[in-house]
This record gives C-alpha cells, sequence and structure tokens, in this order.
C-alpha cells in the first residue's frame, strides 16, 4: 500500500532518523549548485535539478585513506586498516538514473573480489529515491529513457518517493524501505487513490518532456566496426583532456592509489582517476598504450556501451547528461555515439 | 567483514641479487610472508603476478619470479625504471616490504605434457618467462616434456639477468640455451660502441641463412633475428615469449615466417595497474583487463583485442 507524507514533515522524519544514528546525505544548495552532502540541521532540497555530481562520492569518495603505514624503528613497516564505521547511511533524495548507476558500481566492486571499503558503505545504506518531476528534471541533457531508465526508476532504490504538490506518495520497495516506514511511524499515511494516480501522472508527464533519445539499436555493432576508423581522430580533436566527463559520471569508477607521507604521517590513499588523463596508463618505462586524446576518449565511449556490459552485464550509461552539459567543448555523448553509427552507413 | 584485498602483507627481505648493471640495473627480490598462517596462501601458479609495496613510497606489480611454494617466499626481479621501482633498489636485506597477490591467470603448463616448449625472453620479459621453465626443468617435470629450448636477448652483456643461471642452464644436455646482446652493441654496430668478445654477429638481411659455428650458441642481433636463427620447429610444440611490446611484435612475426601458428604462442602483457584486481580501470586492452583475463594471453588471443597496445 503506498503511503504518502506532507513536505513540512520531511525534516522531523529526518530528525527522527538522525537520532536512530543515521548518517543523513541530501541534496543541498553550495555556491549555487546542487550537492549531496551531509546533512546537519538543514532542510534538505525536495526539489532540485538533478545534482552537479553523483551520489557515489557517498560510497566512493573522491580521496579515501585505504591504510595507515605503521612505523617502528623509524622504518616504515606495515599497514593497518583505518576502523570502518557501523552506523546506518540514509541516502535521501537520490535520482532514479544515479541509483542505476550504483547498480553499476555495485557489480564493479563485487566483481569476484570484494571492494570493502565501497562495499561496507553500500550495506549499511538505505536509498530513498525520487521520481523526476517537472519543473526541475528532466533537464535538457536527461536520456534516461534512451539506456533502460525511466523518471521513476525503482532500481537500487529502498523507497521512491514522488513530489506531488504538498506531499510525497511514499512506497517502500524493500525491508530497509520498511524499516523506514516503521521509524517514521504516523508520519506515513495513507495514500488516497487520487494521490497515487497523481504521482503516476507527474511521472508520465516528466517521462514525456525528455527530448534527447540515443537510438541504442546498432551501437554495439557500429562500435566494434569503427574501433580504427578517422572518426575517432575527428570528434576528439576538441577535447581538452580534462576529464570532466568522468569526473562527473556516476558510473565511472577508475581510482588511483598513492602513499603519502605528509609531517612523518604516512598512509596510502585512493583517489578517483579519469581514463582522459595521460598518466592513467603510462608504463614506467614511458610507453603508453593510449597515447593520444583519441584513444582515451574512445575508450571512455567504448567502455560504457561495449565493455561494461560484457564484463558486468549493465550497460556503463545511464542517460543522466551530466558529460553532456559538463564538458567545456560541447562534446556529446549521444552526438558521438550516433555519428559512429552514421560511419557505417 | 571479510579480509581487505587491499592489505598488503608484511614480508621480509631474505635475499637481493644484482642482476644486471648499465642504465637501467635489474635486481631479484626474495621476500618471505611473516605471518605464517598467509605463506601457503601464495602458492602461485607460473605467469601469476604480485603487487609489492615500498611501505610510504607506493606499490607496483610485478611478474612473480620464485617456484611456486608454501613458505611464502615471493621472488621478483625489478629492473630500476620508476618511482618504486628505484626505492625498491635502495632496501636491503632484513628491510619490510608488503606483498598481495598471486593475481591473474597462468600459462597452462598441465595442457603441454607431451610437447616440445621454446622459451624466448627479451629485457626483463625473461622474469615471466623464467617462473615457468623454472617450472618445466624441475627434475620431475622435465620428463613430461620433449626438446626444451631457452632464447634470450638483452641489450648489452651487462643487461643479461641470472648470468649464474645461464652459466649453470648452459651446461645441462637436456635443453638448448641460445643468448643475444642487441646488434647494435655489437663489434658491427654504426653507432661504432663497444664490441662484445665472443658474440659473433649474425647475417641481419638473412638470418635464417647465418652459418652457425660449432659450439657457439651466443650471438649480436635482435632476439628476433635470432629465432630465425635457431628455427624452432612449430611441430608438436609450444612457445613461452615475454618482452617489450615491439619485441613481442617481431617474435612473432619471425615464429610465423617458421610455420608457427598463433594458438602455439604463449605470452604475458603487461600494462599499468593499481588494484590488480580488475577495479581501478587503467589496464583493459579493449574489453580485456591484463590483471584478470591475462596477463597471459595466446597470440590468437592478443590479435582479437583491439589495437591498444
Amino acid at each position: 500500500m503506498a503511503k504518502m507524507i506532507k513536505k513540512d514533515k520531511v525534516r522531523e522524519l529526518l530528525d527522527k532518523l538522525a537520532n536512530e544514528k543515521f548518517d543523513i546525505f541530501a541534496p543541498i544548495g553550495e555556491d549555487g549548485i546542487t550537492l549531496y552532502r551531509k546533512l546537519g540541521a538543514e532542510t534538505p532540497l525536495l526539489n532540485f535539478q538533478n545534482s552537479s555530481k553523483p551520489p557515489k562520492e557517498i560510497f566512493f569518495p573522491q580521496t579515501e585513506k585505504m591504510f595507515d603505514i605503521t612505523v617502528e624503528n623509524h622504518r616504515l613497516v606495515g599497514a593497518t586498516e583505518p576502523p570502518m564505521a557501523s552506523n546506518p547511511i540514509l541516502l535521501f533524495g537520490a535520482r532514479p538514473c544515479d541509483m542505476r548507476a550504483m547498480k553499476v558500481l555495485d557489480a564493479l566492486f563485487t566483481w569476484d573480489y570484494t571492494d570493502p571499503y565501497y562495499v561496507n558503505k553500500r550495506e549499511r545504506s538505505t536509498v530513498i529515491s525520487f521520481a523526476c518531476t517537472l519543473p526541475d528534471m528532466p533537464r535538457e541533457s536527461c536520456f534516461c529513457t534512451s539506456v533502460g531508465g525511466a523518471t521513476d526508476s525503482r532500481e537500487g532504490a529502498d523507497m521512491l518517493w514522488t513530489d506531488i504538490g504538498s506531499e510525497f506518495v511514499v512506497e517502500s520497495l524493500t525491508d530497509k524501505g520498511g524499516k523506514i516506514l516503521e521509524l517514521g511511524g504516523n508520519l506515513f499515511t495513507e495514500a488516497t487513490p487520487d494521490m497515487q494516480a497523481k504521482a503516476k501522472q507527474v511521472s508520465q508527464e516528466a517521462t514525456e518532456a525528455i527530448s534527447r533519445k540515443l537510438d541504442t539499436e546498432g551501437v554495439k555493432e557500429a562500435l566494434e566496426a569503427t574501433f580504427d576508423n578517422a572518426y575517432w581522430d575527428e570528434f576528439s580533436a576538441r577535447c581538452l583532456g580534462c576529464g570532466i566527463c568522468t569526473l562527473l559520471c556516476p558510473t565511472c569508477h577508475c581510482f588511483d592509489i598513492n602513499d603519502l607521507v605528509v609531517e612523518g604521517k604516512a598512509s596510502r590513499e585512493r583517489t578517483w582517476d579519469s581514463c582522459q588523463f595521460t598518466y592513467y596508463t603510462i608504463h614506467a618505462s614511458n610507453h603508453n598504450p593510449r597515447p593520444v586524446k583519441k584513444h582515451r576518449q574512445r575508450n571512455r565511449i567504448y567502455h560504457k556501451f561495449l565493455y561494461s556490459e560484457k564484463n558486468l552485464g549493465l550497460l556503463g550509461c545511464v542517460g543522466c547528461g551530466r558529460c553532456i552539459y559538463g564538458c567545456p567543448v560541447n562534446i556529446d555523448i549521444i552526438e558521438v555515439v550516433e555519428g559512429a553509427k552514421e560511419v557505417l552507413k | 567483514m571479510s579480509e581487505n584485498i587491499y592489505k598488503p602483507h608484511t614480508a621480509t627481505i631474505t635475499d637481493i641479487q644484482l642482476e644486471a648493471g648499465g642504465a637501467r640495473p635489474i635486481r631479484t627480490i626474495t621476500m618471505q610472508v611473516d605471518d605464517p598462517e598467509v605463506r601457503p596462501t601464495f602458492f602461485h601458479k607460473p605467469g601469476q603476478f604480485a603487487l609489492i609495496s615500498s611501505f610510504g613510497t607506493g606499490e607496483s606489480v610485478f611478474a612473480i619470479a620464485s617456484l611456486p611454494n608454501k613458505d611464502g617466499i615471493v621472488q621478483v626481479s625489478v629492473m630500476k625504471v620508476g618511482n618504486v621501482t628505484s626505492k625498491i633498489h635502495e632496501l636491503e636485506i632484513g628491510d619490510k616490504v608488503g606483498v598481495r597477490g598471486p593475481y591473474g591467470n597462468h600459462f597452462p603448463l598441465e595442457e603441454w605434457e607431451g610437447k616440445n616448449i621454446v622459451f624466448i625472453g627479451a629485457g626483463i620479459g625473461i622474469s615471466p618467462v623464467r617462473s615457468v621453465y623454472q617450472v618445466a626443468l624441475l627434475p620431475e617435470e622435465r620428463k613430461k616434456f620433449g626438446n626444451i629450448t631457452l632464447i634470450y636477448g638483452a641489450r648489452t652483456p651487462a643487461d643479461l639477468a641470472f648470468k649464474d643461471e645461464f652459466k649453470e642452464l648452459d651446461t645441462r644436455d637436456d635443453m638448448n640455451l641460445w643468448l643475444c646482446i642487441d646488434w647494435k652493441f655489437g663489434p658491427k654496430g654504426p653507432t661504432g660502441e663497444s664490441s662484445a668478445e665472443g658474440w659473433p654477429a649474425i647475417n641481419m638481411a638473412a638470418p635464417g641463412e647465418t652459418v652457425i659455428p660449432e659450439g657457439v650458441n651466443k650471438f649480436t642481433c635482435f632476439v628476433p633475428q635470432l629465432v630465425e636463427v635457431v628455427k624452432p620447429d612449430p611441430e608438436n610444440s609450444i612457445v613461452v615469449t615475454c618482452g617489450p611490446p615491439i619485441a613481442i611484435k617481431f617474435i612473432t612475426q619471425a615464429l610465423e615466417k617458421l610455420g608457427w601458428k598463433s594458438d602455439q604462442i604463449y605470452t604475458t602483457l603487461e600494462n599499468r595497474m593499481k588494484c590488480g584486481i580488475g577495479k581501478c580501470g587503467r589496464c583493459n586492452i579493449g574489453d580485456s583487463y591484463v590483471c584478470k583475463h591475462g596477463p597471459v594471453y595466446t597470440h590468437e588471443q592478443v590479435k582479437s583485442l583491439q589495437n591498444e597496445f
């Protein structure tokens, strides 16, 4: 049975959850953009365009300490893990595309070997997704419906909330979602059939408002056939190699591992890395298997639309559109992929 | 929470051998994992790799050169080329390092019983090749295979690694050893560099026509030309070859000229890695992750990969 919660009760609900030791991450406005931040006493944004950076950084931070390096007799001799937290995490107000992206990261970080840092945080997390509704969503660059997504996708979420004006229609999808209903108690009430119909309607309207389309039929064949084609030189010529497309991407997961020694304390850290950077692939011998921008842009596109599905069974693009609006030279992933298909014609 | 896959096990350096001098020296470092309970987990198969940490400097990938064992003894040959390898070259016996692995696939030695094996190493590529021929040359293993041939080349005589071992291998009558140093450093080199005594030049224009003087198995040439001199027979045989990408390319061309099929040729590929377990990105060649799908590939598989080496 669908429930509902009034918007003016949301802060009260979050207070209750904070009392239950939840670390709450929610969209807030910061420096004119929307970001997921650990929530204090403020009220999160309930109506917002999708965040500038995806919420993946809650589980896979941009920089994360992996180990303290231990010192004995002035020598660095071993590695000890920092203690892992155990309290629950609430990701409040995730967009459906970003949670579909988390499924890709879930698959990657458990691919034969379990990544303890990521999995620990994911296992502790409960996710409340917000269906995309007008007027904030979709954005111009959104194309989730072309890559298997939906404005009200439930994938990766424990609850789906749909904004119907002064309240949200609330759908619990998992036991973790049920627990939130339980903790919220009488803040949640029954949603009337009218409210439920409205929720369906607003999701439908948002879906219809998505203007960008990528026809994925024939994409794999086109990519497999054009790897060595001059096409990839052409479109990457204007790329600046800044890497923003990968740093904003909700499915990108590449990282670097480095040892740092700061004021006598040594640690091993991991930081996001990008296949757009020269040093990403360069060998110690200076040989570089992807020496120029063409190779690196091509790798990004192929990884999203070919390699990810082969290795993890999931398309590596969820259509969030961040790489499109973030690119300073207007490289548009839809145009690039459609263009590869044109080469074959 | 299960064991942290990124956590290096502390190991103690027990032996250091300077294998080659020159501009890019090679040291073989032997270490033993400190924790007795962890030691048996390092039982590896030839071709697999490990990540070695110099704590405070970083972690790098190395082919495991040692014989498989349950005592947690891990040996790697390290060429001094970057930050981590330079730091490793400064370490002394008794120093602590970190080690994790073994990772990756392996050479399917068990499938090669009854076959002849030709090992071809170029430069530091001898290290992963050595991990296989060491096993194949063990008394119990040797009898499972036909002829064994080992071809190895480096830039200069000083760059040749495992010199003492090769002296010993040279005296074995159950295998054939061939060595070479690069042509440009030889007696007829165009740059007039110092000549190496006892390393006769071969006919570079037509290596296959070189007349081999009685008893000579050391030449001045590149490894691919030496392959053409030696002319290994592809019949019922396997090649294991490792080296820089450019060497591999010409070695496989030389073999194909001699009638070898690409599924008879095994190699290891290398790429920059950080995690070793398919998470950090970077080591992929097309959809193939060298750390997980490799590092051992047949030449047939290599040809099917996207062209980005």
